[in-house]
């Protein structure tokens, strides 16, 4: 408790009750044709927390429409501009009354129904220009740190990522835990191997038989897509197997027992720590799990995650859209070569500069300045990666979560 | 500083901490050997002999199996370790493909 610092951060309250560290307008494309209309709306206002995201398939998508439901009504979004071509599938009617229905600012610009390109992004424009305003209105509270709820996701892994980066990183999360935050781990496809060791953490019986059923099901599904979670810059970076990197990434979630399990857009309940299954369910039906990290990235966000811990051994740039993404680098000759990019170097602990506590709580100190409002790399150097794919779950079971 | 080292007593291979040149020399178990390749940051090095079928341990759990014998000191890699779950995909695949 003593880690995060006494002093509340400033939050901005929503309608719902929940707050965000940070007060975004979102520009969301319904369909891959909105999407240069929507880019060039917010090509003008490159200097503001103006966002781009989106869903680029023609066909309805129960997930997509979850997703986007979620992240635009995330604590840390202020206002919505929805940019549909018209034809689509996308409910963009439905989402609009979401968006709505959760106090914030929206506007819905429809291209075939505004005259096409130019009115359309001048329209836009407009918008933003107003909601940027709006938002400024938004009530301030005292945001207390153990009201944060943190992801944590690896990408670029390599065979530094387990025995620095990770590890450290799962200290933060015990410490983060200890003081009563929420965090969410996630990537059931590199916890193949791993089944019983799940198991041992679940906080109920009911749950210890579920945890490793998420796992089960990722090791079928990888198996009928005949390739498993694994990179050729993982090998390159010395990684043989998939079960070395599952240990290794696996690390990242800490010590402490795990409460409860999410899938993608699901919100956690009471404070502690998750497992979100991120594996379809049923046959494979539109490809990989999550073809890139930074679909899994957005799936944390989509639940919550006011802020996302991001290891990386090869050296990753991810940010986010929508939360903070603090880059924790595994690896010391990774962070030599790209130092502009990376919040914190866990390489020193190979370099015997810094014990493995000592990052641990460098995290954590990150952390608090990032939900104070410092910027993270990724934020500084605009960095807003999004991806978003087809996907197909079942709602999670009533053993899943407790209230 | 040691260039190698063991994260877990089970472990039956070394992790290589800080660079090791082709020609280089190293030491393992109170043993000299020479790097008969460069070892990258993170690689694993056999810390024992490991025959092959047999599991190979680090984090203190297998990881896959050796599918040739292994040398104390060697380089464990792609050339002499695979998955008992998902094969693993390299680029040089594309190449080994008719």
């Amino acid at each position: 408790m003593s880690l995060l610092s006494p002093s509340p951060a400033t939050g901005y309250l929503r309608q719902d009750g929940r707050k965000g560290i940070r007060n975004v307008v979102l520009v969301a494309y319904l369909v891959e044709c909105a999407h240069h209309v929507s880019r060039k709306i917010i090509s003008r206002f490159e200097n503001e927390p103006v966002h781009l995201i989106g869903f680029s398939g023609c066909y309805p998508n129960g997930y997509a429409d979850k997703m986007m439901h979620a992240i635009c009504t995330h604590p840390n979004v202020g206002a919505v501009l929805l940019v549909s071509l018209g034809c689509e599938s996308f409910n963009r009617n439905r989402l609009y009354e979401q968006i709505e229905a959760s106090g914030r600012p929206v506007k819905l610009v429809t291209i075939q129904q505004n005259g096409g390109t130019v009115n359309s992004i001048e329209e836009g424009i407009s918008f933003v220009n107003r909601a940027l305003e709006l938002i400024q209105e938004v009530p301030k509270v005292p945001f207390h740190l153990q009201e944060l709820i943190v992801g944590i996701v690896s990408g670029g892994s390599d065979a530094t990522s387990g025995i620095t980066a990770n590890p450290a990183a799962g200290r933060a999360f015990d410490l983060l835990n200890e003081a009563g935050c929420t965090t969410i781990f996630e990537n059931t496809s590199e916890m193949i191997g791993l089944e019983n060791l799940l198991r041992k953490r679940a906080t109920r019986p009911e749950l210890a038989e579920i945890l490793p059923e998420a796992v089960d099901k990722a090791a079928r599904y990888h198996a009928i897509m005949g390739h498993g979670s694994f990179a050729p810059g993982n090998a390159e970076g010395g990684l043989t197997t998939l079960e070395e990197k599952s240990m290794g990434a696996y690390c990242k979630s800490g010590t402490a027992p795990i409460i409860g399990l999410i899938k993608p857009g699901d919100r956690t309940t009471i404070p502690g720590l998750y497992l979100m299954d991120i594996v379809p369910d049923g046959e494979p039906r539109f490809g990989f799990p999550n073809p890139n990290d930074i679909s899994e990235m957005n799936e944390l966000i989509a639940s919550g995650a006011h802020l996302v811990l991001f290891t990386t051994g090869r050296g990753s740039v991810a940010g986010s859209a929508v939360s903070p993404v603090i880059k924790i680098c595994a690896n010391p000759e990774t962070y030599r070569n790209m130092e502009g990019d990376m919040d914190v170097n866990a390489g020193k602990i190979l370099t015997n500069e810094a014990t493995l506590e000592d990052i641990a709580h460098e995290i954590v100190a990150q952390i608090v300045d990032v939900a104070h409002g410092v910027k993270t790399c990724s934020e500084q150097l605009g960095h807003q990666e999004f991806s978003l794919g087809y996907k197909s779950f079942e709602p999670i079971g009533p053993s899943c979560l407790t209230y | 500083m040691q260039k190698l080292f063991k994260i877990n007593p089970l472990d039956n291979v070394y992790v290589v901490r800080q660079s090791i040149a082709a020609g280089e020399d190293f030491i393992l178990e109170g043993e000299t050997f020479m790097a008969t390749k460069a070892l990258g940051l993170g690689h694993k090095v056999a810390a024992s002999a490991i025959l092959m079928g047999q599991q190979v341990i680090k984090f203190g759990i297998p990881i896959g199996s050796a599918t040739q014998d292994i040398h104390v000191g060697d380089h464990i890699h792609l050339h002499n370790l695979k998955s008992d779950y998902i094969p693993t995909y390299t680029l040089e695949d594309e190449f080994i493909k008719p």
